[in-house]
C-alpha cells in the first residue's frame, strides 16, 4: 500500500466513490487491490492507472463503458471534480437503484382487513386490472406468496439409489475397507435438475395495467427458483433480475421502476426478443429454459421478425409459453399481427388476467418435464 | 523473481509465443502473475481467451494444468481421488502374499499380523494411490492453471474453487495438507452463459478481451498461416471486420479467421474473391441464418466500399 504516492491512493478511492455513484458495483475491498495492482505495475502513468483500476474496479462488460466515461472525466476533471462531490452531477449512464422510503407501505398492509375465504375465491377469478386499489392488494400479497415449481430435467451427476447402474467405484471403494470382499452392492442413477425459468415482461403502454403484478409474479419467480431470470421488453431489454432479488417485494418493485427506462412507451417486440437472444439467450440463458413471455402481442415494428425470432426462441428454450392477459376476454380472437406471428412457435398459450391465471401458469411452467 | 521485468518485455515474449496480446491482456496477466492473484477472463468466443494461457506457461516456463469445467463437475473430477481398483489389488496381492508366507513358515504369529494391518492402511492411503486431478496437479509444481469455462460448472463448484485458490492449498484428510510452493498463475475463461459469483469477480482482476483491431488480426493469422499469401490474409481480415459489423447471431472470431484464411490457402487463392469465399463461407459464419443473410451481401462484403 505505501507504494503508492498518498494522493494517488485519494485519486483512486474517489475514481472508485465515482463509479459507484454511477452505479459500477465495485467490492468494497475494491480499491487496496488497484492500489496494490498499480504499485506492482511500476510508474503509475495515466496507462498503467487506467488498467490497474479497470481489473480490479469492474465485473462485467457492462461496467467498462460506464469505466471509460468516469476515467475520463475524473482525471481530467477540472471543475467537474467538485461537482460529482457535492452530488450535483452524477455519471447518468445507468441508474443506480435507490432506496426510497418504506415506511408507510407495512402500515398500509396492516390496515388491510382479514379476508373471507368466499372473498378470496371470487377475487381469484377476477381480472386483475378491473379490481379496486384493496382488493387489488389483496391479489398481490397472494401473488407475492406464489411458489414457483420449475420443471426439471435429467442432471449430470448420479445419485445413489436402490435402482439403475452399478457405482463401481463405491462398491470398490468400500470392499477396500471389508479386505478386498464387495459387501454392499451400490447403484447409482441420474438425478434430476430444475429448468432455468426466464420471464419476458412486456412494458408497453397496452400491458400497463398488468405490470405491477406481473412484476410481482418476477419476484416471486426469482426469490423461489434460483437461477430464474426476468427481463423487461418494451422500447428497450432491460435486465430486472438484481433489481428483483430485494427481499422485499415493493422494494424490488420501485427498483425495477427506476431501472426500466421505457414504462409504457412503445412495443418493438421482435427487436426485443432479438435483442434478448443475441445478448443472453444464445449464449445459454435460454438454452433448455422455460421462457415465459408475458404480453398482448402488440407489435409496433415489423411482425414477420418477431416470428423469425420466436422460431429461434424454440430453437434454444425448452419450452415457450405466451401470456396473454387478453385471451380471456369473452369473444377473443388472436387478431395482432405479432401475435399471429408469434403463436406458431409456441408450446403453450395461456391465460394471465387473474390470479386464477397465474397459479395455472405456475403448473404449466412445471408441466412437461422432458420434451421427447 | 526470474521472467519478463515489465508488461512491454511480457509483450514481446508472448509475442515469441506467437500469441499477439494487447497491452490490456498483457497488463492483466502480468499482474495476476506478479501479485499471485487469479485472472479472470471473459470475452467473445475465439478472442484468445485460452490461448494467452497456453502462451503465458510458455513464456513463464511453466507447465499448462488445463481444467475444462462441465456441468455437474466435482470434487474427485477436478481435485483428486483415489486410486481404488489398484487399492483393492495391492491389498489383494499382500493377502495372496502372506498366504504363502505362512503356509511355508509355519504357525503365523498374532502381533506381526496385526502389524500388517497398521503397515497396510498407511500405504493404500499414501501419495502412490493418489490420483491427482488438475488444481491438485497445479499445486505440485509450477504451473499455469487454466480453468476453462467455468460458467459451464455450477455454482457449487464455484464455492469450491474460491476455496482452494485462496489459499492454494488442498487438505487430503488420509493424507494432509498440499501447499503450493510456487502458487500456481490461474486463468480462469468465461463466456458468459452465466454470471460468475461476485465473491469469485472480488478475489481476481477482471478483463474483457476484445476482438483484436485489424492490424493485430492481420499479425495474428499471419503468424499462425505463414504459407498464405499477404494480400489473402489482409484481404481476409478486412472481411472478417465487415461481417462483425453485420447483424450476425455468431460473429467470426479469431479462430475463424485463422480457419478461413487457411481454408482459402488450400484453395489455393491469393486473394479474397467472391466465387471462393462463397465456397468457403463455412469456415467463417456457422450458422444457416447466418449464411442466409450473408449471402446476398456477399459481393458488398467482399469487395468492400467503393
Amino acid at each position: 500500500m505505501s507504494v503508492a504516492a498518498p494522493d494517488l491512493v485519494r485519486e483512486l478511492t474517489g475514481l472508485a466513490a465515482a463509479l459507484r455513484r454511477a452505479g459500477v458495483g465495485v467490492p468494497s475491498a475494491g480499491v487496496a487491490t488497484t492500489v496494490d495492482a498499480l504499485a506492482a505495475l511500476g510508474t503509475p502513468d495515466r496507462s498503467a492507472t487506467y488498467w490497474a483500476g479497470r481489473l480490479t474496479l469492474c465485473s462485467g462488460p457492462d461496467d467498462l463503458g460506464v469505466y471509460d466515461q468516469v476515467f475520463d472525466l475524473w482525471f481530467s476533471r477540472a471543475e467537474w471534480a467538485g461537482d460529482v462531490h457535492r452530488g450535483t452531477v452524477v455519471p447518468t449512464y445507468r441508474d443506480a437503484p435507490e432506496h426510497g422510503d418504506e415506511a408507510d407501505a407495512a402500515s398500509e398492509e396492516a390496515r388491510t382487513a382479514p379476508p373471507t375465504a368466499s372473498r378470496l375465491e371470487v377475487l381469484r377469478h377476477r381480472d386483475v386490472a378491473e379490481l379496486e386499489a384493496d382488493d387489488r392488494r389483496l391479489v398481490h400479497t397472494l401473488v407475492r406468496r406464489l411458489a414457483l415449481r420449475p420443471a426439471l430435467r435429467r442432471a449430470r451427476r448420479a445419485r445413489s439409489s436402490t435402482r439403475g447402474r452399478t457405482d463401481v467405484r463405491r462398491v470398490v471403494r468400500e470392499a477396500v475397507r471389508t479386505g478386498g470382499e464387495p459387501v454392499r452392492w451400490h447403484r447409482r442413477r441420474a438425478g434430476v435438475r430444475t429448468r432455468r425459468v426466464v420471464l419476458l415482461l412486456d412494458v408497453s403502454g397496452s400491458m400497463r395495467r398488468y405490470a405491477e403484478t406481473y412484476l410481482l409474479l418476477g419476484h416471486a419467480l426469482v426469490r423461489s427458483a434460483p437461477g430464474s431470470e426476468v427481463f423487461s421488453i418494451g422500447t428497450r431489454l432491460t435486465r430486472l433480475t438484481g433489481a428483483l432479488g430485494a427481499g422485499d417485494p415493493q422494494r424490488s418493485v420501485e427498483a425495477v421502476a427506476q431501472r426500466v427506462a421505457d414504462w409504457s412507451g412503445g412495443t418493438r417486440l421482435g427487436d426485443q426478443v432479438k435483442a434478448f437472444l443475441d445478448g443472453w439467450g444464445c449464449r445459454g440463458l435460454a438454452r433448455g429454459a422455460v421462457v415465459v413471455v408475458l404480453s398482448d402481442g402488440w407489435e409496433r415494428g415489423d411482425a414477420t421478425l418477431l416470428g423469425e425470432q420466436m422460431a429461434r426462441l424454440q430453437r434454444l428454450a425448452h419450452r415457450v409459453v405466451w401470456v396473454n392477459p387478453n385471451r380471456a376476454r369473452p369473444g377473443y380472437e388472436p387478431a395482432t399481427a405479432g401475435l399471429r406471428a408469434a403463436l406458431p412457435h409456441v408450446d403453450a398459450f395461456v391465460d394471465g388476467h387473474s390470479l386464477a391465471a397465474l397459479e395455472a401458469l405456475v403448473d404449466e411452467i412445471a408441466r412437461g418435464g422432458r420434451r421427447a | 523473481m526470474d521472467g519478463p521485468q515489465d508488461v512491454a518485455e511480457l509483450v514481446r515474449r508472448l509475442d515469441e509465443a506467437d500469441h499477439l496480446a494487447d497491452e490490456g491482456t498483457a497488463t492483466a496477466a502480468w499482474l495476476a502473475w506478479r501479485t499471485q492473484r487469479p485472472l479472470l477472463l471473459e470475452g467473445e468466443p475465439g478472442v484468445g481467451k485460452t490461448s494467452l494461457a497456453t502462451a503465458l506457461a510458455q513464456v513463464l516456463g511453466r507447465d499448462l494444468v488445463r481444467l475444462q469445467c462441465y456441468e455437474g463437475i466435482d470434487a474427485a473430477a477436478a481435485l483428486y481421488d483415489w486410486d481404488h481398483p489398484r487399492q483393492l489389488l495391492h491389498v489383494r496381492a499382500l493377502e495372496a502374499a502372506q498366504r504363502d508366507a505362512r503356509s511355508s513358515g509355519g504357525d503365523a504369529r498374532d502381533d506381526r499380523a496385526a502389524l500388517d494391518v497398521d503397515a497396510l492402511e498407511g500405504e493404500l492411503w499414501s501419495r502412490r494411490f493418489l490420483l491427482p486431478r488438475p488444481l491438485l496437479a497445479s499445486l505440485e509444481r509450477p504451473s499455469v492453471l487454466l480453468v476453462d469455462e467455468l460458467d459451464r460448472a455450477d455454482d457449487e463448484f464455484e464455492a469450491f474453487l474460491l476455496e482452494v485458490l485462496a489459499d492454494f492449498a488442498v487438505t487430503i484428510p488420509e493424507l494432509g495438507t498440499v501447499r503450493a510452493e510456487v502458487p500456481p498463475v490461474v486463468v480462469v475463461t468465461s463466456n458468459r452463459t452465466r454470471e460468475v459469483h461476485d465473491a469469485l469477480k472480488r478475489r481476481c482482476y477482471y478483463h474483457w478481451v476484445e476482438h483484436p483491431d485489424l492490424e493485430r488480426e492481420i499479425a495474428i493469422v499471419r503468424r499462425r498461416v505463414p504459407q498464405a499469401d499477404a494480400a489473402l490474409v489482409d484481404g481476409v481480415a478486412r472481411v472478417v471486420a465487415r461481417l462483425r459489423e453485420e447483424d450476425l447471431l455468431k460473429p467470426p472470431g479469431v479462430a475463424e479467421t485463422i480457419d478461413w484464411a487457411r481454408a482459402l490457402h488450400e484453395l489455393g487463392a491469393t486473394r479474397v474473391d467472391v466465387a471462393t469465399a462463397a465456397r468457403t463461407l463455412g469456415a467463417v459464419v456457422k450458422y444457416r441464418e447466418d449464411q442466409q443473410r450473408i449471402a446476398a451481401s456477399l459481393a458488398r462484403l467482399v469487395e468492400g466500399p467503393a
